[in-house]
């Protein structure tokens, strides 16, 4: 059973994928990633703190690019020229690596994406031979600008980043799916298991997730839980689900041969 | 003649000639994985003991950190 997750031509096992923010330490960023499965992790990219770095580990040693795929990503950048040069440094950063997560926030306290610098941006990162994997607003017009644009993978949110809501528009997410030819993965949002699962069983093709791991109670346990819980929904997604009947109920157990009956 | 260069916004003075090999150095963070850009342009780490800074120069020092 083959089933991978393809993104720019390279094939995943696991489909979720998992930032590294907000944890208490490195160690248990560590322990968190590696009890969630994750292939894919994303990284931000910050000025160093001069003189205050000597003999601290680093990030990208704790989660070294030889193991894990390092998805830089641009938070933080409310403009399509920060985007773009914080992704040209960490391409130099991680020697050429082109495959990056593209955000262009418009707004401090939702976090919402701005969606006409996202687009800017995407062009200009296309264009410089840059993979994008684009967070973004789950209008579907918009998704499929950016795929046109030339984007490997559109990824809007279930909801507001970090607010841990679920997923709050199925239906927009539903049109999306039905449409994209790129992998559609669920960016922002995610609160616990069940909102992994529902996003897989809706067919996205993986899950992004954060602060739903690293603000749990027990980070480590939660990385394993959304690692079953995306299994599970992508299962389930596979298998086909059966059909809703609301109105008419059926029976599990044989109707006939029940006790008591006259022949 | 020092030379002024802005990094990570702030200003700080050195010595000149100084490339920016010689600035990595100076700043601690040789060894660990940093990108720079120079007044808006990447500096790849193979020109690193070619480019000499000039006075004024704006510097980004950049690391991965901890992000969603």
């Amino acid at each position: 059973m083959d089933d991978r997750l393809v993104i720019a031509g390279k094939a995943y096992r696991s489909r979720l994928l998992v930032g590294t923010g907000k944890y208490r330490d490195f160690e248990q960023t560590r322990l968190a990633v590696e009890a969630s499965g994750a292939e894919i992790v994303t990284v931000a990219i910050r000025r160093v703190n001069i003189g205050q770095t000597a003999g601290e580990p680093s990030l990208l040693e704790v989660l070294p690019p030889s193991r894990y795929t390092i998805l830089p990503n641009t938070a933080g950048c409310y403009t399509a020229d920060d985007a773009v040069r914080t992704l040209r440094l960490a391409r130099e950063l991680l020697d050429g690596h082109s495959l990056v997560k593209l955000e262009v926030l418009g707004d401090a306290d939702t976090l919402f994406p701005n969606m006409p610098e996202t687009l800017a941006a995407a062009r200009t990162l296309v264009a410089e031979g840059f993979q994008v994997m684009v967070y973004c607003s789950d209008d579907p017009i918009l998704a499929r600008e950016l795929e046109e644009t030339g984007c490997v993978a559109v990824m809007p949110l279930a909801s507001l980043i970090g607010s841990g809501m679920g997923i709050l528009n199925p239906w927009n997410l539903q049109i999306i799916l039905d449409r994209a030819k790129v992998p559609v993965l669920v960016d922002a949002g995610i609160g616990t298991a069940s909102d992994a699962a529902v996003a897989m069983e809706l067919g996205c093709d993986g899950v992004l997730m954060n602060t739903a791991i690293a603000k749990a109670r027990d980070p480590v346990r939660m990385g394993r839980a959304m690692k079953l819980a995306v299994e599970a929904g992508r299962e389930a997604w596979l298998a086909g689900r059966m059909d809703k009947k609301p109105y008419k109920a059926s029976a599990s157990s044989p109707v006939e041969g029940l006790i008591g009956k006259t022949a | 003649m020092e030379l002024m260069l802005r990094i990570n916004g702030a200003e700080r003075r050195f010595e000149p000639p100084l490339t920016v090999a010689g600035l990595v150095g100076r700043l601690g963070v040789e060894g660990k994985r940093v990108a720079i850009e120079r007044n808006g342009e990447i500096v790849p780490r193979s020109r690193y003991g070619d480019v000499l800074l000039a006075d004024g120069d704006r510097l980004e020092v950049v690391v991965a950190v901890g992000g969603g």
